[in-house]
């Protein structure tokens, strides 16, 4: 008996230390990755000038490194994706969570996670063999490889992500919040918008944010249909235009640049940028989410 | 459920030993001296060293020869890296390159394997049949925005080209844009469309008659327009073949090159010898290129 108690303490403690190395182990990857980063990606800022890498001009095989048409891009390309995929995927989840009925929801929750499952490259083939060139035709543009049609390919490729957080997170919301708004007399479509909806928040915020993340990231299918045109993008126009995304430019000149040379302390120092914007959206919305929580617990108590 | 995960227990076991017999006996007839030469480059060579390979197969069974693209400039900057045996280049390469790689020691050896045309190509929808390279060079740097200006209809231009990383993209800089002058610094138009393989850009020419791109002779598709070309403006226009690319009057040609990192191995050599027989050149014609030797 008293020796079995001990194997059992030993496991556990074998147990509980796997599990905390686990813990303590993502924190040391993304740390080492970061220094990884900055360690490439620095000495870009000393072998090439400011005015350089604030210039419109990115043409890296004559030592024209700048940034900020690329980093217009992303933003274009991901403010459209974001445009789609809010409503389309707040809708999505809404009607999944509160509307649907039994067999609706059944079929539909799989679904869409099956959709959350196409490969990127896959989408982008599509994308540049189908939907590029009706949009070139529907809007009348000069060509449909643009940040539009990147745009609504994102936005497909977040919306499975949104649905999925958002759902689960209106799921969650007790059902006598809902009894009690409709015992008030308030309409279904009432009850959704100012109880659920907002019970649900932290939950929403962060599908938000999880899919902002997705779209910024997304690779593949941005480098097969935006058409890659390095052209600073300056007004609202630019988002039927060709751009050049950040996570583009990487993955399409990393395999060429000779190791340790000016452009690729430059790519390092987009994949810095990169980093710190997913940083920077993190933090928002973990800091939404407190706040939400901690107001929420105030109310509670 | 027991019974089932030990059932799969059981073909995991038989098909790992089942596949370790077959490789066994395999090794043990095709034995030592199977050699494999890796090959990376230029995506626009892809097709040819493929063929190259495959063909190469039936005349030495015992060499392997695994073809990648990616670009001249990947296929070098491997060769430097010593990931590929032989690097595939549509441009020569550059002499930053070849100081780069005697910094560490290897001195690339260069062969010329095969010749190309780059052929301008435009939807059939579009009524221009024939351009200058100089008015080649002002499309793409951004002075003629209409088709209109060359004696289409009024459409807006869109650009199309390779990536930077691609040989034939530095080729057509060099030869096109700036027409072959050293101290001309014009550029790709900004909202040049940049992609990244050459079915890329003949699918968006098949399909958008707003576009013009270019494209080695070996991947232009029936389903697009193929223009005449002239040095100046009173010279005649001249279709890209074999016949203008060799007796050199197609203006926008080039050498197809293949380097080693140093001496080639025995076997590497014999490739490379094989690379330039009559048969080998034949599958160069076949394929839309410019054999180097006349048949």
């Amino acid at each position: 008996m008293n020796q079995r108690l001990r194997g059992q303490g030993l496991v556990e403690t074998l147990i509980t230390g796997a599990i905390r190395v686990a813990g303590v182990s993502a924190i040391l990857f993304v740390t080492l990755i970061f220094i990884f980063l900055l360690k490439e990606g620095l000495p870009a800022l000393a072998e090439t000038s400011l005015s350089n890498l604030l210039s419109t001009r990115w043409y890296p095989i004559e030592n024209y490194f700048g940034l900020l048409p690329l980093l217009g891009g992303t933003l274009v390309v991901t403010f459209g994706s974001i445009l789609i995929a809010v409503p389309f995927g707040l809708g999505t989840a809404i009607y999944i969570a509160e509307v649907a009925p039994r067999w609706a929801r059944e079929f539909l929750k799989p679904f869409i996670e099956v959709m959350a499952g196409i490969p990127s490259v896959v989408l982008g083939f599509l994308g540049m063999v189908f939907l590029a060139p009706r949009i070139r035709v529907l809007l009348d543009i000069p060509t449909g490889l643009s940040a539009f049609s990147g745009a609504l390919l994102l936005g497909l490729i977040s919306i499975p992500t949104i649905v999925s957080v958002a759902e689960d997170a209106l799921d969650a919301v007790p059902r006598s919040y809902r009894d009690a708004s409709l015992a008030m007399g308030a309409t279904q479509w009432q009850t959704i918008w100012r109880v659920t909806l907002p019970a649900a928040r932290t939950g929403v915020i962060t599908a938000i944010m999880l899919g902002l993340g997705r779209s910024i990231g997304e690779t593949m299918t941005v480098m097969m249909v935006t058409g890659n045109a390095a052209t600073l993008p300056t007004s609202l126009a630019a988002l039927f235009a060709p751009v050049r995304t950040m996570t583009a430019t990487i993955a399409a000149e990393m395999g060429e640049v000779a190791v340790g040379s000016t452009h690729y302390h430059v790519l390092f120092l987009i994949g810095i940028i990169l980093f710190l914007i997913s940083l920077v959206i993190n933090l928002i919305a973990s800091a939404v989410v407190f706040k939400q929580r901690s107001r929420g617990e105030r109310i509670l108590s | 459920m027991r019974s089932f995960s030990f059932l799969l227990i059981i073909l995991i076991v038989v098909s790992l030993s089942s596949t370790a017999c077959s490789s066994g006996s395999t090794d043990g007839q095709a034995s030592d001296q199977l050699v494999s030469i890796q090959n990376k480059g230029s995506d626009t060579m892809v097709n040819l060293a493929l063929a190259w390979a495959e063909a190469y197969q039936t005349v030495k069974p015992n060499i392997l020869i695994a073809v990648t693209g990616g670009g001249s400039g990947t296929g070098i900057t491997a060769l430097a890296n010593n990931t590929v045996d032989i690097a595939n280049a549509s441009r020569a390469i550059k002499p930053e390159e070849i100081a780069a790689m005697q910094a560490i020691g290897i001195e690339p050896l260069e062969f010329i394997v095969a010749r190309d045309a780059i052929a301008v190509i435009v939807n059939p929808e579009n009524p221009v049949n024939q351009l200058t390279l100089s008015q080649i060079s002002a499309i793409y740097s951004g002075e003629i925005n209409n088709w209109q200006e060359v004696g289409g209809e009024d459409r807006p231009i869109v650009r199309l080209s390779r990536e930077t990383n691609s040989g034939t993209h530095v080729y057509f800089l060099e030869t096109v844009l700036r027409l072959s002058d050293k101290d001309n610094k014009t550029f790709f138009s900004t909202d040049t469309l940049m992609l990244p393989s050459s079915e890329g850009i003949t699918a968006e020419v098949r399909d958008n008659p707003n576009a013009i791109g270019y494209d080695g002779l070996g991947y232009v598709i029936p389903e697009v327009k193929v223009l005449f070309i002239a040095i100046a403006a009173g010279d005649e226009y001249i279709y890209p073949s074999a016949e203008t690319v060799n007796n050199q009057t197609y203006p926008i040609a080039r050498d197809l090159y293949m380097y080693t990192a140093g001496q080639p191995s025995t076997e590497e050599q014999a490739y490379l010898d094989w690379i330039l027989s009559v048969s080998a050149q034949q599958i160069v014609t076949e394929l839309g290129f410019v054999p180097v030797i006349s048949p």
